[in-house]
């Protein structure tokens, strides 16, 4: 299957479907397509339909204060926001911060990726592949033999425990109010799987949900809650304390450094006995469903992430680079201070610049919201029943690195990893492939296994075991740390503003779930002069540039075939794949000079 | 509320329905959900009897944290309270239909259970560009809201957003954004504050509705007295520091690490009302103070105006210390810091003047 990557040679002739909203994503987005006569998928358009202006809110504040501001960027994908932005102030101020914060931000940053990977996955995504309806048929003594094949060391797995399941099932749907599952595509022949592999998969939707909100109590030990714990500038505020005065009401001790590795234990056993055999039961069973890579296949991005010796990124575990043009061979060096690399275009977005040809890099962004639609839109300015994607038609603007539109995500750090050989992930990887092979008979290649919504799909589960086996090492690395006498956690030498340069700027990177973050700031009088952060998901959905490249989603779902049309599974299935956080992508900032438009108000 | 509910099968004979279309209706049903006809009059008895309260939840201009502090849930479990508890006909989080089909439950749950679903707001409207900073079905948000507000028997306003506006709404507010009570003028509305509220006090607030059959007593701001009517500060396990005048000064400090009261970095819990130190998050293993990071005074209205989280509480009108949030009514969090530092003064001098009259007491 070869990518379509520029509008030029899209079709949009075909019947237009429209999908508002998009539903089990964070935030609020619209998706259109056309399908020709065979019901394939060859246009599509991918419009963020909600704009908060966060950084226009910054100006003027204390860039300490500036994590909690952002951090409210999203609530699902908690934390990372907060993260990126003392990250941004601390590179600005030049902040070293000590070796046990830099762990606990590890520990925070992971948990929320192995949070984050498994609600999406279960809560957002596995709708898109399984039918609870179709459940109430299955077996469950059959269940349960499915269940002790695909995961051996799963204790939950016996007939009684599935009938148990399926017996309430039956009182829910029987109630006649199906609530979330009212309207579904339960008769669609797009969803594939058994009545057994279905309850299984609904078993684990459940389990899921009462393991989701025990992982992250370890943002509660460390930040004090979650969603959206509390950070620092400049270390992280939990104090260490095992063996003095007062430990025992000290935020680290020897009771909650236990509680943790309890916690980072259970995510492991779920990733191992459920999350991965699901996925790769599922990814089996939809074996000649492999569409939806879109840009995978061709330009994908990763800023790299946990970094091993603090202020060395040649020692991240999943590393930073680029490929472009569809050659994994090649890994190219990102450098996000860089003004030629990372720009944002607005050709196709709800803002203006005095120049819409040129791409601005995010220290020197500009933002005024233009909401105006094409003259080929139908319906009006506040019922758009079709919109016109030759004009603006996005609260995204379009991210570009060098000039192209990249993919970013779970699926960009896994193939950057394996293509910069990084031997865990090509194992992970590998043993994923051959099991795949295996199961279904296919000899499928890693390209066009990995480029895939499966892969995608897959990709994030392999992070989400990365990362909660290597909580574990980041443990034993804080413990050490103690033992060897250091209990420092924040560094308070620049606190106080007077202590500050006149002017800085800075940078502060992550891998968020969903792919590369960037927060730039600018500091002048010890207040935040401009703040712009470009996440993941303005890459992914963002909208077509002034040169017609399309984004990450608009290219996926492209050459899909639909069994229906007016039933959007596909479309779901490829969009969910790449977890879209829609609140995260629509923000802007305001610099200096730059006026907000003045809209009315009703 | 159970009282005042029609079963399904009074709505439907209410618009006509014969008894005969009824059974028919449950037959289809049960074909549908691939029960098989044995099922045919299971549903009927469910639908002529005891309904689950449905339950619309709409989403605005928000991050989703509230939803997400909804699942974390731990008594009782989301998944009993999705379950058996409410029926969630319209989340668009985390239902499974999309589009129009979203739309059309929507509509089905709204005329169908007109004047007797609860209406869940996570996040706010913007009112500037027509309301099109939150398009939703092509629309402003705004126009989603209205509606579902006008048949709803109570409105839950989930976190600071759809109470006070929260972060979209600090200055400059770029979009407009406002909380829910100003565009809905004319009905209840439950204010469960908080960025996010504590997951328990939201199926709290959820399952006293459901148990006792009426709205939970709320203060004159709208906010249930159950999880609000008391300050952080009133129940914080720091608080003895407090009164004793023992403060963390510097982070990572030897009093940092001794568990002080944070005060004096910036701690909100003296003027934020909320239920963090009493049921703490996250099925009670912390709250913010206990990890060492000071309340940010997520619950209270305009917090992220109210100067930087690390400023010191101080001088403005005083109330009296053991006044509650009815007596301080709309008095903005802003203004109440002065007692508080006064407070700490007094108890610190308190503390000195019991110790000299111990000391004299056991000196003599």
């Amino acid at each position: 299957m070869s990518s379509i990557l520029n509008a030029s040679q899209l079709d949009a002739s075909g019947r237009r479907v429209v999908v508002d909203p998009v539903t089990r994503i964070e935030g609020h987005m619209r998706c259109e397509v056309n399908v020709d006569d065979q019901n394939i998928i060859r246009n599509a358009v991918s419009t963020g339909t909600m704009w908060r202006g966060l950084e226009v809110i910054l100006k003027g504040r204390d860039p300490r204060d500036a994590w909690a501001f952002v951090e409210r960027i999203c609530g699902v994908c908690t934390g990372t926001h907060a993260l990126t932005s003392v990250r941004a102030v601390e590179d600005a101020l030049d902040i070293d911060i000590p070796y046990n914060a830099h762990l606990i931000r590890h520990l925070m940053d992971k948990t929320l990726q192995v949070h984050d990977h498994i609600v999406h996955f279960y809560h957002l995504h596995a709708l898109d592949w399984v039918n609870p309806v179709n459940a109430l048929r299955a077996d469950p003594r059959k269940t349960s033999e499915l269940q002790k094949m695909v995961s051996p060391s799963n204790p939950k797995s016996s007939p009684g425990y599935f009938s148990d399941l399926q017996n309430r099932l039956k009182k829910f749907v029987s109630g006649g109010q199906l609530g979330i599952f009212a309207n579904g595509y339960w008769d669609n022949p797009a969803y594939k799987l058994s009545p057994e592999a279905d309850l299984m998969a609904v078993a684990h939707y459940l389990e899921a949900l009462d393991m989701q909100k025990d992982i992250v109590k370890i943002h509660t030990i460390f930040g004090g809650k979650n969603p959206h714990p509390n950070y620092l500038v400049g270390g992280v505020a939990c104090a260490i304390n095992l063996n003095d005065t007062g430990s025992a009401g000290a935020p680290v001790n020897m009771n909650s450094l236990n509680f943790v590795l309890q916690r980072i234990k259970e995510a492991q056993a779920f990733v191992e006995q459920v999350y991965l055999p699901d996925v790769l039961a599922i990814a089996s069973s939809y074996k000649d469903w492999l569409y939806g890579g879109g840009l995978a296949s061709e330009n994908l991005l990763s800023f790299g992430t946990y970094t091993q010796t603090p202020g060395d990124k040649s020692t991240d575990l999943l590393p930073a680079g680029a490929i472009v043009n569809g050659n994994w061979d090649e890994v190219l060096p990102v450098d996000v201070r860089d003004p030629e690399q990372i720009q944002e275009f607005v050709s196709h977005s709800w803002y203006s610049y005095a120049d819409e040809t040129q791409g601005l890099h995010p220290w020197d962004g500009v933002t005024e919201p233009n909401f105006e639609l094409g003259a080929n839109t139908r319906g009006t300015r506040t019922n758009i029943e079709q919109i016109d994607e030759s004009h603006k038609y996005s609260w995204i603007k379009a991210p570009r690195w060098r000039g192209h539109a990249m993919e970013v995500g779970p699926l960009a750090r896994y193939i950057i990893a394996y293509a910069s050989g990084r031997e865990y992930v090509q194992e992970q990887v590998n043993r994923s492939l051959s099991a795949f092979n295996q199961n279904t008979g296919l000899n499928v290649g890693l390209k066009p296994f990995l480029a895939s919504t499966l892969g995608r799909t897959l990709a994030r589960a392999l992070e989400c075991q990365y990362c909660a086996d290597t909580m574990e090492d980041d443990w034993h690395a804080l413990v050490n740390n103690i033992k060897n006498g250091d209990t420092a956690t924040a560094n308070t030498e620049k606190w106080e503003p007077s202590t500050w340069p006149k002017e800085a700027k800075g940078v502060g990177i992550n891998e968020a779930p969903r792919g590369a973050l960037g927060h730039w700031i600018k500091i002048k009088d010890g207040k935040i002069d401009s703040y712009q952060a470009v996440v993941p998901t303005t890459w992914n959905a963002s909208p077509r540039d002034n040169e017609g490249n399309i984004g990450a989603y608009e290219a996926a779902l492209l050459n899909t075939p639909m069994e229906r049309p007016d039933e959007p599974v596909e479309i779901l299935r490829t969009l969910h794949s790449f977890d879209p956080c829609l609140a995260c992508s629509t923000h802007v900032m305001s610099p200096e000079g730059q006026e907000i438009t003045q809209v009315k108000i009703r | 509320m159970s009282n005042n509910v029609e079963t399904f099968y009074q709505v439907m004979r209410r618009q006509g329905i014969t008894r005969r279309s009824f059974m028919k209706y449950c037959s289809l049903t049960a074909a549908a959900l691939g029960l098989g006809p044995s099922f045919a009059p299971q549903i009927a008895h469910a639908m002529e009897t005891k309904q689950r309260t449905p339950v619309i939840w709409l989403h605005g201009l928000e991050c989703t944290c509230c939803s997400e502090s909804f699942i974390r849930s731990a008594h009782p479990l989301v998944k009993d309270v999705v379950l058996s508890m409410i029926s969630m006909d319209y989340n668009d989080l985390l239902m499974a239909s999309a589009g129009h089909q979203a739309e059309a439950a929507l509509e089905t749950s709204m005329e169908n259970h007109k004047g007797n679903y609860i209406l869940a707001v996570e996040g706010n409207p913007p009112l500037n560009e027509d309301g099109m900073f939150c398009i939703s079905g092509g629309k402003p948000f705004i126009e989603k809201l209205k509606k579902a507000a006008e048949g709803a028997k109570a409105i839950i306003a989930w976190g600071s957003c759809a109470s006070w506006g929260c972060v979209q709404a600090a200055r400059p507010n770029p979009t407009q954004a406002v909380p829910i009570h100003k565009v809905i003028t004319d009905k209840p509305i439950i204010k469960v504050p908080g960025c996010p509220p504590i997951a328990e006090v939201m199926t709290g607030v959820i399952t006293y509705m459901l148990t006792f059959d009426r709205l939970p007593e709320l203060d004159r701001q709208g906010r249930p007295k159950m999880f609000y009517s008391q300050r952080i500060h009133d129940k914080c396990y720091r608080r003895p520091h407090f009164d004793a005048g023992q403060f963390v000064e510097s982070w990572d400090d030897e009093n940092a690490r001794k568990g002080y009261c944070l005060y004096k970095v910036g701690c909100k819990g003296p003027t934020t009302y909320n239920a963090c130190s009493t049921v703490r998050w996250n099925e009670g293993i912390s709250f913010p103070i206990q990890a060492g990071h000071g309340c940010i005074g997520c619950s209270e209205d305009g917090f992220w105006d109210q100067g930087s989280f690390y400023d010191r509480l101080t001088s403005i009108n005083q109330f009296g210390i053991e006044e509650n949030a009815d007596t301080v009514g709309m008095t903005a969090a802003g203004v109440v810091g002065a007692g508080i530092a006064a407070h700490a003064a007094v108890s610190a001098i308190k503390q000195t003047t019991q110790r000299k009259k111990t000391e004299e007491e056991q000196n003599s």
